[in-house]
């Protein structure tokens, strides 16, 4: 009888079972990850162990901070014994620590909103994917924050920028004959328009004037950005002036480039914040007092651009050298080489690197804390910590400094990582 | 027949010099020279006018005379009286001091963290990345600044240690950590030490030497000699051997506690360990992501084709991955120690006295003699950093010899 024949067919697939418990999800991912071999077992012991010890120490810190106090002494008061941060110096002194301690409070509007503007005119330059008619934002916004920042009378920015304007259209208008020709023109009609315009905005100092603010107020956390920002953008076309320099045939030039990088990358910062402290005012001429903000941009813009020379360098040498042949034989000149094959091509390669260079200049900001400027760490070192209500409140105050700094120099680096990625993927 | 058309030189016309390549360049740099020089000169009249108007001249007379401060961190003999050249011969010391402990453990920092940060195990690699990410991203000023005030605030003062019953006490009765510094047993030499660091010495030479000599070994006859227990032998045994046949000529000076403060052994300021500490930890997280980027840089197919040898996991790193991952390491880690020398001239922050706080500090401050003062500081960091490259760079060179 066919029901009684033993031999077995399956007719359907057996269900699927799941892994046994120490081959799938979480334990999976830990016996892999965490505990594979004996050495590694102990690893994460010994990670976990400091982990929680940092956790165990910092965490009654900060839940114990004060926030409202008016000086070390009631915040110990409050705290009355208990481990505990005393946050109310950064609540009380924010002014301070953002804007320095002689910016007119009435005005802290100014460098708010140019921070802000800054982000919008960085955009288009950041992120090439938004409509480039923002580039012409970026164009004017220097001018813009000059005058938000310093204030005064808004004819000057008005005529630097008219200036600037003129002398590039009759610099786009002439260079297609000459490169030279085009140059010395654009030059002569913008140094024109800045003499007439100079006597028009001296004479008219009220025209919709903000109030004055002379560079020695400056203080806090904007006077590092300001710092950062201006060197950093000033250097970047005297990088690429350095770095073309160096590859030049011409013996001359090369060594004076050479002997400008290797210098100033051969002292440290430190050394140059003394020549602008000390030094430089002796090599202006008589009678002219510089204002040492000034000074120190100088020298600031120098070390950068001598690095920035250095990566932008790299990125020339990385170019196949058919590239430089290939512009020869269109019978280009070497301006229109260069503008037209070579640097698009080595700016790309050297951009990450630029950013890289450009976050260690902001973080060097802090250096000049030292010759006595009131930058943040200046702010917190001098006029906070050493009067008597803030007194030993340091790792608060530092740690917010390191904390903002973190914050910027981290999304930077990220945002040039990011970059890196993009470029990496267009070139395939 | 020729195809050639023979040019006669063309004749040098005045307006070639704009117009012709060949000699725009000449015209290109007399200018370049021309606006340097009258940079140059005008610069020099302004410094010139100024230093008259000043009543100021220059002059290094200024380095014989005595000094009148104190340095509390030195490596020779120094007191108030010596010349200010002393001064800043101290600082160099102490600059140099500085940074090469802050090489060695940053070094040792870096390349921990870099390994371990590719590591297999997930939190081990993440904690590594938090680390490199936080030093790198804070500025080495405001470290220096966090670091000091720990070593300050956490250590006990000197006082501490006194009485009956001390709030504090020493580590094995030879170390002091206090909040002014660390004191440690120094070595006293008696009679007969210099034989025994003459043995050492001797000992190490020849350690090297038959490493070399089985190296040779190997590679002509395919012999191995097994090197291990008679380095470690050739390491102790004569050296110990002599200590004890001459009497044990060298002593250990312990750190004692006089009145209010330490005497005797070692003693390392605050300020020196702050630094010290800041120095390698920052820029040990910058050499842990050229560690990583040098490893990575090395193609998988080549521990594939190492492991396809037959070779073990030690050897696979040691003689495959290493020396090729070195080639991509070396040059940026020339640029941090170069970095780490020049960040040590932070050190003002802090006080300790390195050449940018005697010369370019207390030296500048009390004399008024600025420019000189910078410019041998500049001229002393100048020659460090240029010999510090061209030295890598030989070495640089050697390395990338074997590539072909």
């Amino acid at each position: 009888m066919a029901e009684n024949n033993a031999s077995f067919v399956r007719h359907e697939l057996i269900k699927e079972q799941v892994p046994p418990v120490s081959e799938r999800g979480l334990v999976k991912w830990v016996r892999e990850n965490l505990f594979s071999s004996p050495f590694n077992a102990i690893m994460t012991v010994l990670s976990l162990w400091v982990i929680y010890s940092i956790i165990a120490g910092s965490a009654p810190w900060f839940i114990n901070g004060v926030w409202n106090a008016s000086s070390v002494r009631e915040c110990y008061d409050i705290l009355d014994g208990v481990r505990g941060a005393c946050f109310a110096v950064l609540k009380e002194r924010f002014p301070q620590l953002i804007y320095g301690f002689k910016y007119p409070p009435t005005e802290y509007w100014r460098p708010n909103i140019t921070t802000l503007l800054l982000l919008v005119a960085l955009a288009p330059v950041l992120f090439r994917k938004l409509p480039r008619q923002l580039l012409a934002f970026s164009i004017i916004y220097p001018f813009l924050a000059y005058w938000l920042i310093w204030g005064g009378t808004i004819l000057v920015p008005v005529v630097a920028f008219l200036g600037f304007a003129a002398g590039v259209y009759c610099f786009r208008r002439f260079s297609t004959n000459a490169f030279a020709l085009g140059m010395i023109v654009g030059v002569i009609v913008a140094s024109i328009f800045w003499l007439f315009g100079g006597y028009l905005s001296d004479a008219n100092e009220t025209f919709l004037s903000l109030q004055a603010v002379p560079s020695r107020d400056m203080g806090g956390l904007m006077l590092n950005l300001l710092l950062g920002t201006i060197a950093c953008s000033v250097s970047i076309p005297l990088g690429i002036f350095l770095a073309l320099g160096r590859q030049s045939s011409m013996p001359i030039i090369k060594w004076i480039c050479v002997v400008f990088i290797e210098f100033i990358r051969g002292v440290p910062l430190i050394t140059l914040l003394f020549v602008a402290n000390v030094i430089l005012a002796f090599f202006f001429p008589p009678d002219t007092s510089i204002d040492l903000i000034l000074r120190v941009i100088i020298m600031m813009t120098f070390f950068n651009s001598a690095y920035i020379a250095e990566v932008v360098r790299g990125g020339l040498a990385a170019l196949p050298s058919g590239q430089y042949e290939a512009a020869n034989s269109l019978g280009l000149d070497y301006a229109q080489s260069m503008r037209l094959i070579i640097l698009p091509q080595a700016l790309k390669i050297s951009i990450p690197g630029i950013v890289n260079v450009s976050v260690g200049m902001l973080k060097d900001t802090t250096l000049v804390s030292i010759i006595s400027m009131f930058d943040l760490v200046g702010m917190i070192r001098g006029p906070i910590l050493s009067t008597s209500e803030w007194n030993g409140v340091y790792w608060e105050l530092f740690g917010c400094a390191a904390a903002i700094f973190f914050v910027v120099c981290f999304s930077i680096s990220k945002y040039s990582q990011w970059l890196e990625r993009q470029l990496e993927t267009s070139n395939r | 027949m020729s195809t050639f058309t023979s040019t006669e030189r063309e004749k040098f016309r005045l307006s070639m010099l704009l117009n012709d390549r060949r000699y725009r360049s000449y015209t290109f740099q007399f200018f370049a020279l021309l606006v340097l020089i009258c940079i140059i000169s005008y610069l020099g009249k302004n410094l010139v006018e100024n230093l008259a108007k000043a009543g100021l001249n220059i002059s290094y007379g200024f380095l014989e005379d005595p000094a009148g401060y104190d340095i509390n961190q030195r490596l020779i003999e120094y007191n108030s009286q010596s010349s200010h050249l002393r001064a800043a011969m101290v600082g160099i010391l102490n600059t140099l001091l500085v940074a090469v402990l802050g090489c060695i453990t940053a070094t040792v920092l870096g390349v921990t963290a870099g390994i371990l940060r590719l590591s297999n195990n997930w939190i081990v690699a993440k904690l590594m990345a938090i680390y490199v990410e936080i030093f790198r991203n804070v500025p080495i000023l405001i470290w220096i600044l966090i670091i000091s005030s720990i070593f300050m605030g956490v250590l006990p003062q000197p006082r501490a240690f006194k009485g009956e019953n001390p709030d504090a006490t020493m580590l094995w009765d030879m170390f002091a950590f206090t909040g002014r510094g660390i004191y440690a047993p120094g070595p006293i030499f008696f009679e007969g030490s210099l034989v025994v660091v003459g043995t050492f010495v001797l000992s190490i030479l020849s350690i090297i030497a038959l490493r070399r000599h089985a190296r040779r070994k190997l590679y002509s006859e395919g012999r191995v000699i097994k090197t291990g227990w008679w380095s470690i032998a050739l390491f102790f045994i004569p050296t110990i051997l002599i200590y004890y046949a001459l009497g044990s000529p060298i002593g250990l000076e312990y750190p004692e506690l006089k009145g209010f403060n330490f005497k005797g052994g070692i003693y390392a300021r605050g300020s020196l360990i702050s630094l010290w500490f800041a120095l390698s930890i920052y820029t040990g997280a910058f050499i842990a992501e050229v560690v990583r980027a040098g490893i990575q840089s090395v193609d998988k197919g080549q521990t594939e084709a190492a492991a396809a040898l037959g070779l073990r996991n030690n050897f696979i790193m040691n003689l495959v991955i290493l020396p090729q991952a070195l080639r991509v390491i070396i040059p940026p880690m020339i640029s941090f120690y170069l970095n780490i020398t020049k960040n040590s001239s932070l050190a003002l922050a802090v006080g300790y006295m390195d050449i940018t706080g005697t010369l370019g500090g207390i030296t500048l401050n009390q004399t008024g003699r600025a420019i000189e003062a910078v410019l041998l500081l500049m001229l002393f960091y100048l020659v460090i950093s240029l010999s510090i490259s061209a030295v890598m760079n030989i070495y640089n060179r050697s390395i990338m010899l074997k590539e072909r």
